[in-house]
């Protein structure tokens, strides 16, 4: 029984890993990460960890989720739909020339 | 062959470390690295509290369940504590950072953050600036062949 | 062939833990230091939650230098991220925003300081509750951007709860010759005057991580509008 949440919830977490590095979408792959925290804080519960557990579950799940969704709306990349979280990072560096100038 | 509980665990552990340090090492975008490296810091924590885990034992919290249950190692659950809260103010700088650097360079991708940061160096010093990262520093005869066209 | 290198990197690494892990006394540890804290840990400190024993009477200093990071990291952000005059501001929430985080700051506040002052007894503790703490200042921000958060005021509130801290650990010094050595009696295990200066040292690692993380937040969120 105990194998079996385990194994559900390994997968779980490492599929949500593969999607944070593949997601296109940068707010996507923050969700995805916040999910593999959310998981993992589940798995902390299970090796008799509450502490910890609720730690994750606070800071990592929610603090560092909102601290990424703050940092991707200060870098302008906060886009759901049907965006492109690199190509739209390599705009033209015209602001840098203007800053220069 | 049936997994047991720890190994499974392990294996999350590992399988969390080990895509992290991929992320680390083949994204080319600054956000995702901040992301990789957060996966890999989930993996490394699961592997210290796997360390110290006991199977059948209790929390290490007294006065909860039987008196006489083994429990868990506490220690490695302390320092979990601690390196889950530093991660995220770890991560927070990184992000501040990464802003910082998109107001300056307007970009987050590596290889092109590489060539500005070459560039202003190169600048500083007073130097032309290397116009191609392909090409070796320093004078060298060209090879007799002449060189293949480049493929779209 | 630069991910094909990452790939080796990977699989070789992937091979050398894996081989380890038929080394490692996992499931089974050897409990070195544990063993004499899940012994003696609610005797000598009083507290039911060893782990907060560990984190605040065994290993005190260790936390000293993690808030002194924790310190360091939010002061740094506020520093790379300057600050800037707001020219642009959000716009107000929504009627469900605000009323919202208006029902839920009263909630996340009492359940903050639950969790801080019941972190000897149950899981929980400074850290956990100040984070609750953090994100209850912050929910009324989202809501009504435009009136933020006094950042003077979080900065005293950050400065006294850690000259608290090191106050405690330096009253203990005097008192016993150790710095961090909890004082006061150590009361009966379970209830929630105990474990001496533990649970005035949890606030104190609250109140401090609290102020530090609602204020890094608002740093960020005070965005200066989207500049191009």
């Amino acid at each position: 029984m105990l194998e079996t949440v385990a194994l559900i919830l390994v997968i779980l977490v490492l599929s949500a890993g593969v999607l944070v590095l593949c997601l296109q979408s940068l707010m996507g792959a923050v969700v995805a990460a916040s999910v593999v925290s959310l998981g993992v804080s589940v798995l902390f519960v299970l090796l008799r960890a509450p502490d910890v557990a609720l730690t994750e579950a606070a800071v990592g799940a929610g603090l560092s989720t909102v601290v990424l969704a703050l940092g991707l709306r200060k870098l302008g990349l906060w886009r759901i739909e049907g965006d492109r979280g690199e190509a739209h990072a390599l705009v033209p560096t015209d602001r840098r020339e203007r800053e220069d100038a | 062959m049936a997994l047991d509980f720890v190994s499974i665990l392990y294996i999350g552990a590992l399988g969390l470390l080990l895509l992290g340090t991929f992320g680390l090492v083949t994204t080319t975008h600054l956000f995702r690295l901040i992301l990789a490296l957060a996966l890999a810091e989930a993996g490394v924590n699961l592997l210290l509290i796997l360390s110290g885990y006991r199977g059948g034992a209790q929390p290490p919290i007294l006065g909860f369940g039987p008196q006489d249950m083994p429990m868990v190692d506490p220690i490695p659950q302390a320092l979990v504590l601690t390196a889950i809260v530093i991660g995220v103010g770890v991560q927070a700088l990184a992000v501040a950072a990464a802003v910082r650097i998109y107001r300056r360079y307007g970009t987050l991708d590596l290889v092109a953050l590489k060539a500005h940061l070459e560039g202003d160096l190169a600048r500083k010093q007073g130097i032309a600036p290397p116009k191609s990262a392909e090409k070796p520093a320093g004078e060298r005869p060209l090879s007799p062949v002449p060189p293949r066209p480049q493929e779209p | 062939m630069r991910n094909l290198a990452a790939v080796l990197f990977i699989g070789g690494l992937g091979f050398f833990l894996f081989v380890l892990f038929f080394r490692l006394p996992l499931g089974a540890p050897p409990l070195v230091a544990g063993a004499a804290i899940l012994e003696e840990g609610g005797e000598t400190v009083g507290a039911a939650n060893l782990v907060t024993a560990v984190l605040l009477a065994y290993r005190g200093m260790d936390t000293l230098g993690e808030l002194s990071i924790l310190f360091a990291a939010a002061t740094a952000v506020g520093l790379v991220l300057g600050r800037r005059q707001l020219v642009v501001s959000d716009p107000e929430g929504g009627f469900i925003l605000r009323a919202g985080s208006d029902l839920l700051f009263p909630l996340l506040l009492v359940v903050g300081l639950y969790v801080i002052l019941h972190g000897h007894l149950t899981p929980g503790g400074g850290f956990q509750g100040g984070v609750i703490l953090a994100a209850a200042f912050f929910v009324p921000v989202l809501a009504r951007p435009r009136r933020g958060l006094d950042h003077g005021l979080l900065s005293f509130v950050e400065g006294l709860a850690g000259a608290a801290f090191i106050g405690i650990g330096l009253w203990a010094l005097f008192a016993r010759d150790a710095f961090l050595e909890p004082l006061l009696g150590k009361g009966v295990l379970g209830h929630l005057f105990s474990a001496g200066t533990l649970p005035l040292l949890s606030m104190a690692v609250g109140l401090k991580v609290g102020a530090e993380l609602a204020g890094l937040m608002t740093s960020l969120m005070e965005a200066e509008g989207r500049e191009s």
